[in-house]
């Protein structure tokens, strides 16, 4: 399944967020978690992630600090700031109105998703 | 699985990459760094899952994401990295160089319809010499729409932005000539220092275009404005070269070419000076890119240790300050250096790194300053009660309270930043969201000072 660039871009504060508020990481690991969490269906760009890490962090949202990993290379860690933790609940309301909101309409159209299978429009009047 | 000869090739081929992304403007060496530690992993990962290297190489790289599109992505995020650039990635070479053409081609079109606008006038009587108090007040208006045409040229401004800029000029021309003053009187001046600081924000608003709501574009504003001012400097010192030059030349062959000097040259050089120097900060960016920083850094540490020895000394031996007309002018310069100091700093800055000493300094030359201020203000508060608000002592007053404010909050805004409750980008919003104060009294002072003060003559 694809998921359009527009939702991945909106997702990815969230996601990020949520992710370094259960533990301390870094980019690579962050993306494990992504795939994850969403059991492959979310694929990001790798690099992509970095610049977004990169915002949050001018944002005051997380910490950065290197540190020799175990393997003995210096690597980037990120840690959730109090701001962020913040932004992160800010975020969470506003995704679970979404959420609710389509979770009305979803409810209200009785037909269930056609899996890639849209029926023939009847013709009108029949 | 990984053979000797198999590392020795990966990291030729790392090395490789990392060359490809150096060359990225965008991307700085410690996200190359970033990168790179997330390439390994991933290769060592993929090779644990039966690849060979190569493959995983190929396939880590990949998933890395396309040149183009990352350096895109970076350089959105770090738009201070290369702040003259509105398009991010540069276009073709061949493309570019036809558009640079065009756009010094503009450039100096616009600089010479400001240099022949000056001399316009003269052809219905008005000339230098005789009507003195209309160029006064009207200097900004031969130069700034000109700017700011070039600025709306660039950047291909819509119609309605359009509309809204000449009105403020057209503002500006009604403003600046529908009062009589003395020749010469305080009003005058005033209104003559004060429009160009009022229109400075409309050309504000040209240069950044859309961007101006956003913090990023009022900072990449601040940035030229500094940069424009040292190439300003520079411009005229070369001016001032040529013109003694040209002088002592003719004056060899006994022709005196002062009045050319005087009433051609000089005037309409330093017109179109400004246009040029406008288009060589964004043309020739990387030339002059750190100066502004660089001569922050340079002066940072000499005025705090100005104002400190300075403080102490007033406190040690108890003197008290000689208020005269020009102290409080004064003050409100050594604020305005002091803002100046701060601004390029905060533009520099990276905003991801940690509080340094430099920061710690920054805060120190701020507080002095401000400490420094309020004994002048406060020294001069009774000589105002005794003598009432003559129009230069109203102006020089309202200017140190606004600076006296802006620099208070960022005082307050750079300790916490320093104590790590705040990040760095409260401490430029706030500056960014304050430039249009500046303008605001400036217009004040363009609009309502002549009817309040219009009768008083002198200051």
């Amino acid at each position: 399944m694809e998921i359009n660039k527009d939702l991945m871009a909106a997702s990815s504060t969230p996601i990020v967020l949520a992710i370094l508020s259960e533990t301390d990481s870094y980019g690579y690991a962050i993306l494990q978690r992504v795939r994850e969490l969403s059991g492959g269906r979310m694929e990001w760009t790798d690099g992509m992630l970095y610049p977004v890490l990169h915002r949050l962090e001018r944002l005051g949202h997380v910490k950065a600090r290197w540190a020799v990993a175990e393997n003995g290379r210096k690597r980037k860690y990120y840690r959730i700031t109090a701001d962020g933790r913040a932004q992160l609940a800010e975020e969470r309301r506003q995704w679970q109105a979404v959420d609710a909101t389509l979770r009305g309409i979803w409810r209200g159209l009785s037909l269930a998703i056609p899996d890639r299978q849209v029926a023939a429009p009847l013709p009108r009047g029949a | 699985m990984a053979t000797p000869h198999d590392a020795a090739s990966l990291e030729d081929q790392i090395e490789l990459w990392r060359s490809y992304l150096r060359r990225r403007q965008a991307i700085q060496s410690v996200d190359v760094a970033e990168l790179e530690d997330h390439l390994r992993e991933q290769v060592a990962n993929l090779g644990a899952a039966g690849l060979s290297t190569d493959e995983a190489f190929l396939v880590a790289v990949k998933r890395m994401g396309e040149l183009d599109a990352l350096s895109r992505e970076f350089a959105r995020e770090h738009s201070d990295r290369l702040w003259k650039q509105f398009v991010a990635v540069p276009a073709d070479s061949g493309d570019s160089q036809a558009a640079s053409r065009r756009e010094a081609m503009a450039a100096f079109g616009f600089a010479t319809a400001a240099a022949v606008a000056l001399k316009v006038p003269a052809l219905f009587g008005y000339g230098f010499e005789t009507n003195d108090s209309f160029f006064v007040r009207n200097a900004s208006l031969f130069v700034l729409p000109m700017l700011v045409g070039f600025f709306a040229w660039k950047r291909t401004v819509d119609g309605a932005t359009l509309g809204k800029l000449a009105a403020a000029f057209v503002g500006a021309i009604v403003f600046a000539n529908i009062h009589s003053f003395a020749p010469k009187s305080a009003v005058e001046v005033l209104l003559a220092m004060h429009l160009p600081i009022a229109l400075w924000l409309v050309v504000g608003v040209a240069y950044a275009g859309e961007r101006w709501r956003q913090t990023e574009g009022r900072m990449d504003f601040i940035r030229f404005s500094g940069e424009l001012f040292i190439y300003y400097v520079l411009i005229a010192l070369g001016g001032g070269v040529f013109t003694s030059f040209l002088m002592m030349m003719f004056r060899t062959i006994g022709i005196t070419a002062e009045w050319f000097a005087v009433n051609w040259l000089v005037p309409c050089g330093a017109a179109g000076a400004v246009i040029v120097a406008s288009w060589l900060v964004e043309a020739k960016q990387s030339v002059i890119e750190n100066m502004a920083p660089v001569l922050t850094r340079l002066f940072t540490p000499l005025f705090t240790v100005l104002l400190v020895t300075y403080l102490a000394t007033l406190v040690l031996t108890g003197r008290g300050m000689n208020i005269d007309r020009n102290m409080l002018i004064g003050f409100d310069l050594l604020l305005v250096m002091v803002l100046c100091l701060v601004l390029y700093a905060i533009s520099a800055r990276d905003p991801r790194s940690a509080p340094g000493s430099f920061d710690v300094m920054q805060v120190v030359l701020v507080v002095s300053a401000l400490v420094a201020d309020m004994v002048a203000l406060t020294a001069i508060g009774a000589r105002i009660s005794e003598f009432g608000f003559s129009p230069n002592r109203t102006a020089a007053l309202g200017m140190n309270l606004i600076l006296l404010v802006n620099l208070t909050w960022s005082a307050v805004l750079y300790v916490r930043f320093l104590r790590g409750q705040k990040s760095f980008t409260a401490l430029e919003r706030w500056h960014t969201d304050y430039l249009p104060v500046f303008s605001v009294w400036a217009a004040i002072v363009v609009i309502v000072f002549p009817l309040v003060f219009g009768r008083a003559t002198a200051g």
